[in-house]
């Protein structure tokens, strides 16, 4: 993934994070609309991984809605105010691979070689990193001692996958997961069918697909299908939903903190005991 | 050929109705990726190879000009002649022309897809020459008289049973009780009915998978020796290709076959390649009288220093359709030209302009999965961004989606105000389908669910649970418990 240096691997203050690392969240607008769960959980990791959390009230999109749509102009303008947002802070660090890969993919490219923000959204890029990537490759310390029984399958989510190399962090993380048994999806690396506006502006198309991701996921016989991307898992429980199928669905930070007790994604609200 | 990418959605809604492409598709997509897999596996240089072949095709692009002089020159000296092209319509009478100076009736023809890309079958009839296909896959969508859907397996979307049937047909002097239930005997009685077309055949026409600068050979490929058969028997072979195809030498050449089967079928190499080059000499056994090169353009020089230069990589090898989900939902004839899948999405605004083709780039999720397989590294999702910039670019700034984004993106650089009026909508969204946790409808987002039920909002946003404490909904209660 030729136009930015640096997969996670490569990336310069990786190897020596700060005794207490200064972390900004972006938390992403679907996570902040749809499931605050998940930024909890994202916030509560972080911290017992012993970083100082800080969660700027000015964020709102990344700007994947306007780049896919080819509209550079307002992309670059929601880049600009979120690398103003966040340079100052050591880490930058997102719940989502097409978000985290937004940032540290994409961003350089929005920008000329001769504009000053070109200098600044690679510096972002450079400190920016997908939760999962951040807890594994950058903190590297074993801190995950949530409780949750249960079988899980991983959904790959594409943007991870395949421009932030994820694949084994979310794997190992949650092999720490006491009680959890992780059953691998021989399609796990396929697309769901989400793909941003994709999904409603080619419903058929994006429905067959997610009916093939539906099918490998109830062939594990997994009871929950996690992921790193709420959009994808948006996707695939609203059908698992629509076909009543009962396979729970859940963010992996929500796994690592052993969140069990609130409702799975598009699960009705449980009766509090 | 026909375009139809106008109605893609109609044509993808078509293509997902159709039982027997489904089956088709399914068995496709499990069997070339896995075959690609193992013979990737079994190189552990794969990976160094794919960096080479991207390397010489970017050399030969930044160097076009150069190569194609070096390399008319070269069939020059070796007896043949190279007919230039702008478009399609040139390339055709080129073509005819040379037939007719034969007084050709009929014409051998090995897959190519400039064939298609000119629509040479249909030209050639018009004017009284009879194309024969003797590619099987080819061969069965002319008794269909289909386009191609899949670039090195034309006839993916026929199943067995309906090329028997087709057979019986057309072939009217079939016994009833002739075995046609395999694969072997349907090639075995496709052979058996090409044979004496492949004699009798005035001229053979042939694609290119390379032409070689060096040497002033076309390099082909296949897996049934009908490419050998069409070149060698009849008195004319004539190759039709687009320019992009130069590679500078043989050695350059034999890196890009190294990574073209495999990428393509998972075979470490197909089980013919030929490399073609003049005609006859003097005291050669066999071999045309005549060699002509026929070069296509079509709107490939424009590409040149381009932001999509680098479709001109390709090598046709199919692995970014093989893999791609979209494909094996809807197929080829869904992407309404010569060229499906994700190359297709950006070789065909390319070629035939946005306008009438805007769906084929925004038909993706962008997944990535064909840059990854690319052997050639073309980074598609990148150009298909691309076209959708081109084409949200050409549209009026007062349209539906200019105006739509315009909003989002004001309203998402005013952060103080997004928060206040998200909330109101998400508590909103919250109070009506929390209970049950999803939503079977929704205002204005009938695409989301037409399909799925929409997993209902927490209720409140977490910047402002963050920041104002939790309003007692589960997740702050949850989030209480966790606080000492």
């Amino acid at each position: 993934m030729a136009e930015h240096p640096g997969s996670a691997g490569s990336r310069t203050p990786v190897n020596h994070p700060s005794a207490a690392p200064d972390v900004g969240l972006f938390v992403t607008c679907l996570v902040d609309l749809m499931r605050p769960a998940i930024g909890f959980a994202t916030v509560k990791l972080l911290q017992d991984a012993g970083c100082q959390v800080s969660v700027p009230a000015a964020q709102t999109c990344c700007g994947q809605p306007a780049y896919n749509s080819g509209d550079r102009k307002n992309t670059r303008a929601i880049a600009q105010q979120v690398i103003a947002t966040f340079e100052a802070f050591e880490y930058v660090v997102v719940p989502s691979g097409s978000c985290g890969g937004m940032i540290s993919h994409h961003y350089p490219s929005l920008f000329a070689a001769d504009d000053p923000w070109k200098q600044r959204a690679e510096a972002l890029a450079d400190k920016t990193f997908e939760l999962t990537v951040f807890l594994a490759d950058i903190i590297k310390s074993s801190h995950i001692k949530a409780v949750y029984k249960s079988t899980a399958t991983y959904h790959d989510s594409c943007s991870g996958l395949r421009e932030l190399e994820i694949k084994d962090q979310p794997r190992d993380l949650m092999s720490a997961v006491v009680g959890l048994e992780v059953i691998e999806g021989e399609q796990a690396e396929v697309c769901c069918g989400f793909g941003g506006l994709f999904c409603v502006k080619y419903p058929d198309i994006s429905e067959s697909m997610l009916d093939q991701k539906i099918a490998d996921i109830v062939a594990t016989g997994a009871q929950l299908v996690t992921g790193g991307d709420l959009g994808c898992l948006m996707n695939i429980a609203g059908r698992l939903s629509r076909r009543g199928v009962a396979t729970e669905v859940r963010h992996v930070a929500e796994v690592l903190v052993g969140m069990t007790d609130l409702p799975a994604i598009g699960a009705p609200e449980q009766v509090e005991n | 050929m026909e375009q139809t990418t106008e109605t893609f959605t109609a044509n993808a809604r078509r293509a997902m109705a159709n039982e027997t492409l489904q089956v088709e598709l399914a068995r496709l997509s499990q069997g070339f990726p896995q075959r690609r897999q193992q013979a990737a596996d079994r190189m552990p240089e794969f990976e160094a190879l794919r960096d080479q072949a991207r390397d010489i095709k970017n050399h030969v692009l930044a160097n076009l000009d150069l190569y194609l002089e070096a390399y008319e020159a070269k069939v020059i000296a070796m007896g043949g002649q190279v007919h230039w092209a702008r478009n399609a319509e040139e390339a055709r009478a080129h073509i005819l022309k040379i037939c007719k100076s034969v007084d050709a009736k009929t014409v051998t023809k090995s897959k190519s897809m400039i064939g298609e890309e000119i629509a040479i079958n249909d030209y050639l009839e018009k004017n009284g020459i009879a194309p024969i296909e003797t590619d099987l896959g080819e061969y069965i969508i002319q008794l269909r008289n289909e386009p191609p859907s899949h670039i090195i397996a034309p006839a993916i979307h026929v199943s067995k049973a309906q090329v028997e049937a087709d057979f019986r047909r057309v072939h009217t002097d079939l016994p009833i009780d002739r075995n046609l239930d395999d694969p072997t005997s349907l090639l075995q009685e496709a052979r058996g009915q090409l044979r004496d077309k492949f004699l009798q055949a005035d001229v053979g026409l042939t694609g290119a998978n390379m032409l070689v600068a060096e040497t002033g050979s076309n390099v082909l490929v296949t897996n049934e020796g009908n490419a050998d058969l069409t070149y060698a028997l009849p008195r004319v072979h004539i190759v039709i290709a687009s320019l992009e195809k130069i590679v500078p030498t043989l050695e350059d050449a034999t890196t890009i076959l190294r990574v073209l089967a495999r990428s393509a079928t998972g075979q470490d190499m197909s089980v013919y390649t030929s490399f073609c080059t003049g005609p006859k000499r003097p005291g050669d056994p066999d071999g045309p009288e005549q060699y002509h090169v026929v070069l296509l353009d079509n709107g490939r020089t424009e590409l040149l220093g381009s932001e999509f230069e680098e479709v001109l990589r390709c090598i046709r090898c199919s692995a970014c359709m093989n893999h791609c989900p979209v494909y094996k939902a809807i197929g080829g004839h869904a992407y309404g030209w010569v060229y499906p899948g994700p190359i297709g999405a950006v070789l065909t605004p390319a070629l035939m302009g946005i306008d009438g083709a805007a769906d084929l780039p925004h038909a993706s999720t962008l997944c990535g999965k064909c840059e990854s397989v690319c052997p050639v590294r073309i980074p598609l999702p990148k150009l298909l961004r691309s076209w959708r910039t081109r084409h949200f670019e050409m549209q009026p700034a007062r349209s539906p989606g200019h105006l739509a984004l315009a909003a989002w993106a004001w309203i998402a650089r005013k952060p103080a105000l997004y928060h206040k009026v998200n909330g109101l909508i998400i508590a909103m969204l919250g109070a009506f389908g929390r209970k049950k946790g999803r939503l079977k409808w929704l205002p204005l987002a009938a695409g989301w669910t037409s399909k799925r039920d929409f997993p209902a909002p927490m209720g409140d946003t977490f910047i402002q649970q963050y920041h104002h404490g939790a309003r007692g909904d589960a997740s702050g209660q949850w989030l209480r418990r966790q606080q000492p």
